[in-house]
């Protein structure tokens, strides 16, 4: 049982790693404002598969790597990230009951409270910009979401990760 | 601590790297040829105007010698490769391979072949940020080069896109003006290319002239970038001094 546990454990992070790796990749200028939050997305499958196991601290974590990579202010992905961990934690038993779509819907909302944090905290430190872009990642999120969703439960399944 | 994501960093540079590398095996030979042929005159080129470039130095340095004034180095410059560039929309930024256990350090300016691309604002071991001249928080002193003219050339936040700031009504820039850096502030040397004024626009109804620039340097694609300047080594000097 322990053994099999360290496994997926190798495996969540695996798959943490493949999402920092894709949301560094570089993109087209066109494209720049459109990628999806890879990192948050994966976050909130494992938090809602897993809360015994992914959670608030976990996220913490998280946002520090991904702080760290991006070059903001330590803390700023941290804070963001704790929060959407949070609220998946409330969130997760409704959310293994919706529908696909219906689950889409919730992920546009939350990576939206997720940039919207991001973006407020962003604006103190300086950087600041008056257009609502920082919005769209939240919508191609959504729109990514059910692949995703899929994707990682197959890998879940496969592993047999508990 | 950004030690941590240095793997990383290479990890998503890794394919574009390699790529390069599939690129430069299948390349035709005609197309050798042809660069062969082409870089051949450049080089040809390039060495005239150095030789002419030897006898204006020297008549330069006699000139600053009647003048009394200091002499102007030559700064050593580093080459250095791109291997990251920050996914955020609102920080432009660029990652390179060099860290500070390769004696880079903070304010470091950095040129491409075609001007001043921004200046380091971060250092890990062995990687560093360098933020462009473009991005929101980047300021840089230039001047005229045709008049000596001085200003501040911010940057927006917008790629390709460069302001100058408080130019009064009646100062003489002009469209097509190359903008240098001025070399005051002291982080920039001096002389090099920055941008070249694209938009003049004079409203009387505002105190000041809005000049806005472009960039000389490709800022969205050079992958080579060239350090300048050496560590300034300003704190062992009162060590010294200390100990005579």
């Amino acid at each position: 049982m322990s053994e099999e546990r360290a496994g997926g454990g190798l495996i969540i992070f695996g798959t943490f790693i493949i999402g920092l790796v894709l949301s560094q990749i570089p993109m087209p200028d066109m494209l720049i404002w459109a990628r999806p939050a890879w990192v948050v997305l994966v976050l909130i499958y494992w938090v809602m598969a897993l809360p015994h196991r992914i959670g608030v601290g976990s996220a913490f974590l998280l946002g520090l790597v991904m702080d760290l990579v991006r070059g903001s202010v330590l803390g700023l992905n941290a804070l963001s990230m704790t929060i959407i961990a949070f609220l998946v934690l409330v969130l997760y038993k409704r959310m293994r009951m919706f529908p696909l779509w219906q689950q889409s819907g919730l992920i546009l909302v939350l990576v939206g409270i997720n940039q919207l944090l991001f973006h407020w905290m962003q604006g103190i430190t300086g950087t600041t910009s008056d257009s609502l872009l920082f919005l769209l990642p939240a919508a191609v999120s959504a729109l990514v979401w059910p692949w995703l969703f899929l994707l990682l439960r197959n890998v879940r399944r496969l592993f047999r990760i508990a | 601590m950004s030690l941590v994501v240095t793997p990383l960093q290479w990890l998503v540079d890794l394919p574009s790297r390699a790529a390069d590398n599939l690129s430069g095996v299948l390349v035709s030979r005609t197309t050798l040829l042809s660069d062969n042929e082409r870089l051949r005159t450049e080089a040809l080129q390039l060495e005239r105007k150095v030789q002419q470039n030897a006898s204006l130095m020297a008549e330069n340095i006699r000139l600053r010698e009647l003048l009394d004034a200091g002499q102007r180095v030559d700064e050593p410059v580093r080459l250095v490769e791109l291997i990251g560039v920050n996914p955020d929309p609102f920080q432009h930024e660029v990652i390179i391979n060099h860290g500070s256990e390769d004696s880079v350090y903070d304010g470091q300016p950095v040129l491409d072949a075609g001007g001043v691309m921004g200046q380091v604002v971060s250092l890990s071991h062995y990687t560093s940020r360098v933020m462009l001249i473009t991005d929101a928080r980047a300021a840089i002193p230039v001047e005229v080069n045709r008049n000596g003219f001085r200003a501040i050339a911010l940057g927006k936040g917008v790629l390709g896109e460069l302001e100058l700031e408080h130019v009064p009504d009646t100062a003489d820039v002009r469209e097509g003006d190359l903008l240098v850096t001025s070399g005051l502030g002291g982080r920039f040397p001096r002389g090099y290319p920055v941008g070249i004024v694209g938009e003049v626009v004079r409203d009387p109804g505002q105190q000041f002239v809005q000049v806005r620039a472009r960039p000389s340097a490709r800022l969205d694609k050079s992958r080579h970038l060239l350090l300048v300047g050496n560590k300034p080594q300003v704190k062992e000097i009162p060590a010294e001094v200390a100990s005579e």
